[in-house]
């Protein structure tokens, strides 16, 4: 099995404050990380290169030249290879024209590396866009099937077996590969880097595939090729947390529930 | 004069921190109140390559410093102390050892699967009758012609229900006191070999700490570690080693309590502020900070000297002696900071000073650390 992931690098949400005048991210000083959706793809790929050890992993990231840090944790982590796409030409990029760019450049790597990809595998998101777009748009770029939201990956008899998260269960589901599968968050943790990876990624040459190098219709790619504007950004009202009554019988409940609305003069 | 982490070593520890953040930190407290040995994070450490860190390749180790296996030690004591010492009775006790008086044949059986994180090890010198004056050993190693006879216990000995290897110490010769000691490897399941129970301990809970019971156990020959005699310098330069690591022990849980403190206090609201603003706080955690990073210089100066093989037995002796005297004392005083919260299990603060505790006393009293100070300036001076 040949795999591509696709990761970004994105600030660390949980550390990003917001200018309270400006409404916008204060991204000084803000910590990057490999998407954590992205993290769960690479742990599926890892999990199914520990059953069959001659699976190729191959990571790759579209973004600015310190993304390769981002690329060199996936290395760390479980990924044989690692490359960069990264020009000017790519900047301002929304999401269609962003899977435009991955979709042709994950045809390049397959020439590069004499392989064709078994499986693509996204996070379902990232933490900072939240469109969850790019994967499936990759996956329709290249006339792939694909499975969304999925939990859990394995292979068997060629085929993607993927345990796909649904409204109330879960679904399991058998696709043919090639495909595109993006991945939410499992029950277990991905796997920690261990030092000898560590150490071996560090030194890691990661190749970069520049817009000199992929040369594409200029009008799908950049600002020029994104229908997405963005016109304002707002803060979300904070919500305060809700009120968890449990009283010991259901009588005492209801009657602090309606005591509680009645103060609130809801009732 | 340049103790300092190196880009390579930061990595390392970066990724240790990481893996610490998610998993060991949270445990901790549980770790702690339910006296459970946290096998899990062993076993994550070990798939990481954090069993041999500072052994070479060819024994499965990692080939880094000894200076990043201190700064792990601190590291994992930051966040949890019953992990910190598992690691470090492991590396320190069990596999320097035998990689340094250990045959080739002994390196192969058993340094290599320790250090690949396969096995756990351990050490074992203590006896009810024989701590601090560790020349009274009771167990007994008789000569059988083709194999050794022990017989005797250990007590207190760390990692040791959970333990696959221990080096430990048994008298081949009684009638010449430290001269008759010798150090042996021995296996979990040698018939004859049983751990007793698990030690009831005031800190590092989840620590597991047993006796050590030896009936009639055959040992062969070549599990004798080093030369026969020379186990009480095995002892003791293994110890001087290990009191780096249990130093950087202390340091961890020192800095850790102080970090909860500067945040505790900064939430904390009394008399219409937050007592962080209050100068008695800010000046007693300068204090603490003061006395933690003077300890970790003489950490991290032991450390070096150790890695340069050079004289380094006063060294550790100095660094152990500060910093977990400076834990005890920095836990102790953040507790009072957090008052009625700092001594309720809700906060950490109280594990924190527990644990503290054990690292003036175990490899070592502080009493030890000063006679071996005192030895070495006598000596010299």
């Amino acid at each position: 099995m040949n795999i591509l992931v696709c990761v970004k690098q994105v600030p660390d949400t949980n550390e990003i404050k917001i200018d309270p005048v400006k409404n916008t991210l204060i991204r000084a000083g803000v910590p990057s990380i490999v998407n954590p959706f992205d993290g769960y793809a690479l742990e599926a790929a890892a999990r199914i290169k520990d059953k069959d050890p001659d699976t190729k992993i191959i990571v790759m990231s579209m973004g600015p030249e310190q993304a390769k840090a981002a690329l060199k944790e996936c290395v760390a982590i479980a990924a044989d290879k690692a490359y960069l796409v990264s020009g000017r030409k790519f900047g301002g990029s929304d999401t269609l024209a962003t899977s435009y760019i991955i979709a042709n450049a994950a045809k390049m790597i397959e020439e590069k590396e004499g392989i064709k990809f078994d499986l693509l595998f996204f996070g379902k998101q990232a933490i900072d866009g939240d469109t969850a777009q790019v994967g499936p748009e990759v996956g329709e770029h290249l006339g792939l099937p694909q499975v969304t939201y999925v939990l859990e990956a394995s292979v068997e008899d060629g085929k993607l077996i993927a345990r796909k998260e649904v409204e109330g269960g879960i679904e399991v589901i058998s696709c043919a590969t090639p495909c595109v599968a993006t991945f939410t968050k499992p029950s277990f943790d991905p796997r920690f880097p261990t030092i000898k990876r560590k150490l071996a990624a560090n030194k890691a040459v990661i190749p970069v595939i520049s817009d000199e190098e992929l040369v594409l219709d200029e009008t799908m790619i950049g600002l020029k090729g994104s229908p997405t504007r963005v016109k304002s950004t707002n803060v979300a009202q904070k919500k305060s947390g809700g009120v968890k009554i449990a009283a010991e019988t259901a009588e005492e409940s209801a009657a602090a529930l309606y005591a509680a609305l009645t103060e609130a003069k809801v009732l | 004069m340049n103790f300092h982490f190196n880009e390579e070593e930061q990595e390392i520890l970066g990724m240790l921190e990481d893996f610490c953040k998610a998993e060991v930190g949270p445990k901790a407290a549980e770790v702690d109140e339910n006296e459970r040995f946290p096998e899990e994070t062993w076993h994550a450490l070990a798939e990481m390559g954090m069993a041999g860190i500072y052994f070479p390749e060819e024994y499965n180790g990692a080939g880094m410093s000894y200076l990043t296996y201190i700064g792990a030690c601190e590291k994992l004591a930051e966040y949890c102390a019953t992990s910190s010492v598992m690691l470090s009775a492991h590396e320190s006790l069990c596999c320097w050892p035998i990689f340094k008086y250990g045959t080739e044949e002994q390196k192969q059986k058993y340094l290599a699967p320790l250090c690949a994180g396969e096995k756990l090890g351990a050490f074992g010198l203590t006896e009810p009758g024989a701590g601090t004056d560790a020349a009274m050993q009771k167990t007994v190693a008789e000569d059988k012609g083709d194999h050794w006879l022990i017989n005797g216990s250990k007590i207190f000995i760390t990692n040791a229900a959970f333990a696959d290897v221990f080096v430990i110490f048994a008298m081949t010769d009684k009638s010449l006191g430290n001269k008759g000691i010798s150090a042996f490897i021995i296996e979990k399941g040698t018939p004859g070999f049983s751990v007793g129970a698990h030690e009831k301990k005031m800190g590092i809970r989840g620590s597991s700490t047993c006796e050590l019971i030896f009936e009639d156990v055959k040992l062969p020959k070549e599990n004798l570690l080093g030369e026969i005699g020379k186990g009480f310098k095995v002892a003791m330069t293994t110890l001087d080693g290990g009191r780096i690591g249990i130093a950087a022990q202390a340091l961890g849980i020192a800095q850790a309590a102080i970090n909860e403190a500067v945040k505790y206090t900064k939430e904390r609201i009394q008399f219409g502020k937050s007592i962080w603003k209050f100068q008695n706080t800010q000046f007693q955690l300068a204090d603490m900070q003061a006395k933690v990073d003077a300890a970790r210089l003489l950490i991290y100066r032991a450390a070096q000297a150790k890695e340069d093989g050079e004289p380094h037995s006063h060294l550790a002796a100095m660094a152990k002696l500060v910093a977990s005297e400076t834990a005890s004392d920095v836990t102790r005083r953040c507790v009072q900071l957090a008052g009625g919260y700092g001594y309720s299990r809700e906060y950490p603060f109280e594990r924190m000073m527990r644990d503290a505790k054990i690292t003036e006393i175990y490899e070592g009293t502080s009493e030890v650390q000063r006679m071996v100070i005192a030895g070495w300036m006598g000596a010299t001076k």
